[in-house]
């Protein structure tokens, strides 16, 4: 079993992930694998199917799954949204941010220093992907 | 200007325990330098040559005197009594230990300051006119929005790991003092139908291979500009170069699309984005603008400025600006004495000018891109008291952009980067040119130098660029003429071979003597090589 960090209510998913490329041509695949490089809209046609996406961050200073990860989101995707690969315990917050509600980093995190993290700041500036509430929201609630 | 309510106060202080906590593991061994790098990064901690170096953001270049008194006990107590204040409006002190770090970040927290984003990968400290709010052609005070965007910025969790650092300056007034297009994104704030809204630039910037920035829109109206924005490095973020640090730019990314197809990108990306609620409300701008009401101007004050004395007379001529209110002018306050490092203040410097803006500006001071301080509202009656004040503190150098007004970069005496010294080449050309007189004569030139091609001193947005390179061992200095950062943005050309320390002040003699024997009325030095092209300048330099 793969050791996941899962803020989802229900059990994470085991299935293992296809390619975007393999993906499109397999009607019954319901979890699929985003490269970098590769375009989080190519999947916007499957979302209601999709049980799982991975979104790969072979090094961590390579943001472009942030923004791969809002996409899917904002398209309404509610299935499980994975993080795997180069994912760093300070990098968890941004993440969860931007829409991510599981982890699989290559090197495994300590809980009590992915939850300080994530506990780390009182408010966020900016309406992204949660549901937090930005502070100019708070301010003119 | 800008006060912290308890959210923007509550921010600060956090990053303050994280930073700490991060140094403690650094310190014990907890985590490798590599693991520690990102993130001291991410809080404007650099090592240097000799030491750390810290990046403390002065946002839109806007300080308070409790502010500014704050930057000089901090030289004073965890430096070697000095700061230097950099093209971005910021202040570096260079001397930093470690395990300091996180105490001097709460000292800044103590007066609403930080150093969040002032480096890394990610939307770096905003930048504005330094004239804000008091030049009298501005159509709006540029600092309500640049603080709405320093807040959408700061902590931005899609924008901390870009391809590249990204800044972002705003103006509001025809007249550029901010550089503005030579920024990742530009903001000119204009009026139509009486609305304010932004013109929006993107894709300029300097380094290896310096982009004046296009228009990509030429109308955001002020309630979306944050989504707009957002597409815009949306599109960046998801497309710009990561396969090479020196393309990652958005410079890049712009010119390898084209304009009307980055610009068609931002557009598809903005008409999804605004659809989702993230604009701020207008009642979140009213709340900022109401910080940067007009301060309680006296009204029916004298225009008139005793000009008895003649040394006076000169620094008033040279370093004070107009100001929209009658009876008040704009002091700029030169940190280019003659023999002295471009953008360094002591510790007493920092807390008298502090002190002055206490007394004699409404508690205000301005930080500009060129290395200058700028005590923003001065009542014209009280100018003479100031003068006499900074003279005694070495502060009433009078030349406001003339050619000893020197930007450079720390070059090979701090910088790691570096391929050759850049103070020691301003402190030559400055002492060539130390006669006063001679310098009033060549009148306006922007003398830019780089240590390097990253071009930190802005070096292509010089009349008179230099840019230190490293040839075989030896340092050696490229001339290049016609760069301007401002409304008449330009970039500079290499004039050719480059020179050693002494020749290149010696270029730049010849060049100004052409520039003296055939200017035509009215001409700046810029004016003359544009008029007449590198050819002549080129005889005189190398003939």
């Amino acid at each position: 079993m793969v050791d996941v960090i899962s803020f989802r209510d229900d059990a994470s998913s085991q299935e293992p992930t296809v390619t975007v490329e393999s993906f499109a041509g397999q009607s019954n695949a319901t979890a699929v694998r985003l490269e970098p490089g590769e375009d989080a809209r190519d999947l916007l046609p499957y979302l209601t199917r999709l049980s799982l996406i991975e979104v790969n961050f072979p090094v961590f200073g390579d943001g472009r799954g942030y923004s791969a990860a809002r996409i899917l989101r904002e398209a309404g995707y509610a299935g499980e949204l994975r993080a795997v690969g180069d994912v760093l315990v300070d990098q968890i917050p941004l993440m969860r941010r931007c829409g991510f509600d599981s982890f699989v980093p290559d090197v495994p995190l300590d809980a009590a220093a992915v939850d300080a993290a994530l506990n780390r700041y009182p408010e966020v500036y900016q309406k992204t992907a949660d549901a937090r509430s930005p502070i100019w929201a708070l301010r003119h609630g | 200007m800008y006060q912290y309510d308890k959210y923007d106060q509550a921010m600060v202080d956090a990053r303050v325990a994280d930073f700490r906590d991060q140094t403690r593991r650094r310190l014990t061994g907890e985590m490798t330098e590599e693991q520690f790098r990102p993130l001291r990064l991410m809080n404007g901690l650099y090592l240097q040559l000799h030491a750390y170096m810290l990046r403390v953001a002065v946002p839109y270049g806007t300080l308070s005197s409790r502010q500014m008194k704050m930057l000089g006990h901090i030289a004073r107590k965890y430096d070697k009594d000095y700061g230097h204040f950099t093209t971005r409006q910021n202040i570096q002190y260079n001397w930093i230990k470690l395990e300091d770090a996180p105490d001097i970040l709460a000292d800044l927290a103590s007066v609403e300051m930080h150093a969040i984003q002032t480096s890394g990968n990610c939307i770096r400290n905003i930048s504005a006119d330094q004239y804000a709010g008091v030049a009298a052609d501005e159509v709006a005070d540029p600092r309500p929005w640049a603080e709405l965007l320093r807040q959408w910025s700061s902590f931005h969790p899609e924008f901390t790991y870009l391809p590249r650092k990204f800044k972002i300056a705003v103006i509001a007034s025809t007249e550029d003092r901010a550089a503005m297009r030579l920024h990742d994104i530009g903001i000119e704030l204009v009026k139509r139908d009486g609305k304010i809204g932004a013109r929006v630039f993107a894709g300029g910037g300097m380094g290896r291979t310096p982009m004046i920035a296009p228009e990509i829109s030429e109308f955001v109206s002020e309630d979306e500009i944050i989504s707009y924005v957002e597409a815009c490095l949306r599109v960046y973020n998801r497309y710009g170069r990561r396969d090479n640090k020196y393309k990652a730019r958005i410079k890049i990314l712009v010119h390898e699309l084209g304009v009307a197809e980055y610009r068609r990108q931002v557009e598809e990306e903005f008409a999804h984005i605004k659809t989702l609620g993230i604009d701020p409300p207008v009642a979140e701008l009213d709340r900022i603008r109401a910080f940067f009401a007009d301060p309680p101007y006296e009204t029916g004050l004298s225009d008139a400025i005793d000009r008895s004395d003649p040394d006076f007379a000169l620094w008033v001529d040279q370093q004070v600006a107009a100001h929209k209110q009658p009876g008040y002018a704009i002091v700029n306050i030169s940190l280019k004495p003659i023999t002295g490092i471009p953008g360094d203040a002591s510790s007493d410097q920092i807390e008298l000018m502090a002190d002055l803006a206490e007394r004699y500006s409404f508690d205000e001071l301005r930080v500009t891109h060129a290395q200058n301080i700028v005590l923003p509202s001065v009542r014209k009656a009280d100018l003479y008291t100031v003068w006499q004040q900074l003279r005694g503190a070495g502060l009433a150098e009078a030349n406001l952009d003339l050619i000893t007004d020197i930007i450079a970069c720390p070059g090979l005496d701090y910088c790691s980067l570096a391929n050759a010294r850049s103070i020691p080449i301003a402190q030559k050309i400055a002492q060539r040119f130390a006669d006063p007189v001679r310098q009033r004569e060549l009148g306006e030139i922007k003398l830019k130098i780089s240590g390097c091609i990253n071009a930190c001193g802005h070096h292509h947005a010089g009349h008179i660029g230099i840019l230190g390179v490293d040839r075989k061992g030896t340092e050696n200095y490229q001339l290049l003429f016609g760069g301007s950062g401002a409304e008449d943005c330009s970039l500079g050309t290499i004039a050719g071979p480059g020179f050693d320390e002494n020749g290149v002040v010696d270029a730049i003699e010849k060049a100004t003597d052409l520039y003296l024997a055939q200017r035509q009325p009215g001409e700046r030095f810029v004016d003359t090589y544009r008029r007449l092209g590198m050819a002549p300048f080129k005889e005189a330099i190398y003939g």
